[in-house]
């Protein structure tokens, strides 16, 4: 491998990393902190991406799409949580785990009716299609370049609000020990729902982000769940940091595994899972 | 229920069930058969789930690692025996399924059921991947696996009637091992390590053995219903191993209700059932199923098998709550 294509692997992996942390961060904010088993997280990813599809139709832009689907991701969140997940709370995971996988089918068939089951395309930004040259023969996108810094500026801005904000300080005491919380006069179920839609609203602006590289199509978003579940298992529940680094690690993983060893392709993300569990069950990044 | 009741009950079931293929209709027996086998994956993991407190999202991988195991022993144009192919094919499922807990069973809780979906999601994309599993379109078993012995031949598994037979006694004898194995000390140690763990450990039990052999045994059986699932349909594909697999028998598990292999068998039956019928009004018959799984668990918490208990209560009016 030469120095110019690995940097373009270089860059992919992180450019993939850095999408699955968007999923996986909401992921492991709403397990941590909430204690719930949300299989439905993938289908917000779908979700995302055909809002993508459709209001970039609708207005001929993806900025606009993007725009107005961010309000709209944390509405409908909002609504998920008012409605069906509130309820979950004190039951037990296996009730949770049955839930959200019927959300699944309900969010699927939904699609298929409203959108249909084919593939479709959504254009890059006009202003982001060129691409950079590396080589006489390589090049690198800029979309995709545009994608990793706009995932590093959320990572910052979400540690901003976790680490540096009463909202955010509220959130870690929430997970810390939610009945105390309420006794020091918080609405913890406002928080909780904040929280959630957060999380929806990340995943579907990864959705959204990666409508044009991936393309849009039906069960899109089974796949990113099973390796959202495993960023989470790497990282360790309710870990942010851990989060990034376990997506950022499985990027590596995923886009080398497909260069150096194609056969395995889809094994070795797994593999790196295993060994994580074997040298630390709980997370490389889980405290005490 | 008491128990003489409780037998009839099963005896009658068993019954019906028996006289099934003498209809001669052969739609109707083929779909009891596959729910037949469908129960028994599900008692399977009930071993795991209703009765240790394992909640597996990933057994689908060992019903999937049978299947494949007899379409690959299996040469491809003449019958392999079945007193060789189904014990391997069972066996390599709990070899899986013994391995894969060695790392499973490190973890608890909410970890457990993802890193048991992960696993299966790693045996998915091996058969589907590599060239074990024949791609994406997966294995015929043209011939199915022959019983004879030294040339007697007791039963042909080709003849509809006698596969039916053959998966029936099979569910028998699958419900009468788990039932002998709950009611011995291994099978009180499971129920006491789903109930408290820590207690069991502070009484001396090892219980990370307990599980694992809990795990591998669960994992075989498994391997039985995908083994019987091979040999009905003659092919094997991914999606044998596929979550949406491990989802739907964990839903059975939890529709019959969770510790109740009679509860659970009826849970199979539900859920074929459910299937045949919203099909035949809907393409997007899984909307519909979809829609019942939420309101089955906002509504019905404890499953089928709490339904009478529930009823009881009801009309003994008098506030007696769970």
């Amino acid at each position: 491998m030469d120095f110019a294509s690995f940097l373009i692997q270089t860059l992919n992996s992180l450019q993939y990393g850095l999408l699955l942390f968007l999923v996986a961060s909401g992921l492991t904010l709403v397990f941590g902190i909430m204690g719930i088993i949300n299989l439905a997280h993938g289908s917000f990813y779908m979700i995302g991406a055909y809002l993508a599809f459709v209001l970039a139709s609708a207005t001929g832009s993806l900025f606009m799409a993007i725009l107005l689907g961010i309000p709209l991701a944390l509405i409908f969140g909002a609504f998920l949580e008012w409605a069906l997940i509130s309820h979950l709370y004190k039951r037990d995971h296996l009730e949770q785990v049955l839930l959200t996988f019927g959300l699944i089918l309900i969010f699927e068939e939904l699609r298929s009716l409203l959108v249909g089951d084919e593939v479709h395309g959504v254009d890059i930004p006009a202003m982001f299609s060129g691409s950079i040259q590396l080589s006489e023969v390589l090049s690198y996108p800029v979309y995709r370049l545009v994608i990793s810094a706009i995932c590093i500026a959320l990572a910052v801005a979400l540690y901003f609000v976790i680490q540096r904000t009463r909202l955010g300080m509220m959130i870690r005491a929430g997970n810390h020990d939610r009945t105390m919380v309420e006794a020091l006069g918080i609405n913890i179920n406002m928080i909780y729902r904040f929280v959630f839609a957060l999380g929806v609203a990340l995943a579907a602006l990864a959705g959204m982000l990666a409508s044009p590289i991936s393309s849009v199509f039906p069960n899109m978003g089974s796949h990113v769940l099973i390796i959202s579940f495993v960023i989470v298992v790497i990282g360790g529940i309710g870990s942010i940091w851990g989060a990034l680094a376990a997506a950022l690690i499985v990027g590596f993983a995923d886009t080398f595994g497909k260069v150096l060893l194609p056969e395995l392709s889809g094994m070795v993300v797994y593999i790196v899972m295993a060994g994580v569990l074997l040298w630390r069950p709980e997370g490389i990044f889980k405290k005490g | 229920m008491n128990t003489q009741a409780s037998l009839i009950f099963k005896l009658v079931a068993l019954a019906i069930l028996a006289v099934v293929p003498l209809t001669g209709e052969s739609f109707y027996v083929e779909l009891i058969a596959k729910t037949l086998v469908l129960a028994i994956f599900a008692m399977s993991l009930d071993l795991l789930v209703g009765f240790t407190g394992l909640v597996s999202f990933g057994h689908a991988a060992y019903f999937g690692v049978a299947a494949y195991a007899v379409a690959q022993l299996s040469p491809k144009y003449e019958a392999a025996s079945l007193w060789y192919v189904m014990p391997a094919s069972v066996g390599l499922s709990a070899l899986v399924a013994l391995f894969v807990g060695l790392f499973v069973l490190r973890t608890k809780g909410i970890y457990f059921i993802m890193v048991t979906l992960a696993f299966a999601q790693l045996a998915f994309f091996v058969f589907h991947d590599t060239p074990l599993g024949g791609g994406s379109d997966g294995i015929y078993l043209n011939v199915k696996p022959s019983a004879d012995i030294f040339g007697w031949k007791p039963f042909d598994l080709d003849n509809p009637m006698h596969l039916y037979y053959f998966i029936l006694g099979t569910l028998v004898l699958v419900y009468a091992f788990l039932t002998r194995i709950l009611q011995s000390p291994f099978g009180r140690v499971l129920v006491g390590i789903k109930s408290n763990e820590h207690r069991m450990q502070s009484m001396g039990y090892m219980t990370f053995r307990y599980k694992l052999a809990a795990f591998a045994l669960a994992g075989g059986l498994g391997g039985v219903a995908g083994f019987l699932y091979a040999v009905v349909f003659g092919f094997v594909t991914p999606e044998l191993l596929s979550w949406h697999q491990s989802g739907n028998v964990l839903l059975m598990v939890i529709l019959g209700g969770m510790g109740n292999l009679v509860g659970v068998i009826a849970g199979a039956f539900v859920f074929t059932g459910m299937q045949e019928v919203f099909s035949t009004w809907t393409k997007h018959w899984q909307l519909v199923m979809g829609c019942v799984i939420v309101a089955a668990v906002l509504f019905m918490p404890g499953g089928l098998a709490a339904v009478p208990g529930r009823i009881k209560r009801s009309l003994q009016g008098g506030g007696s709550n769970e």
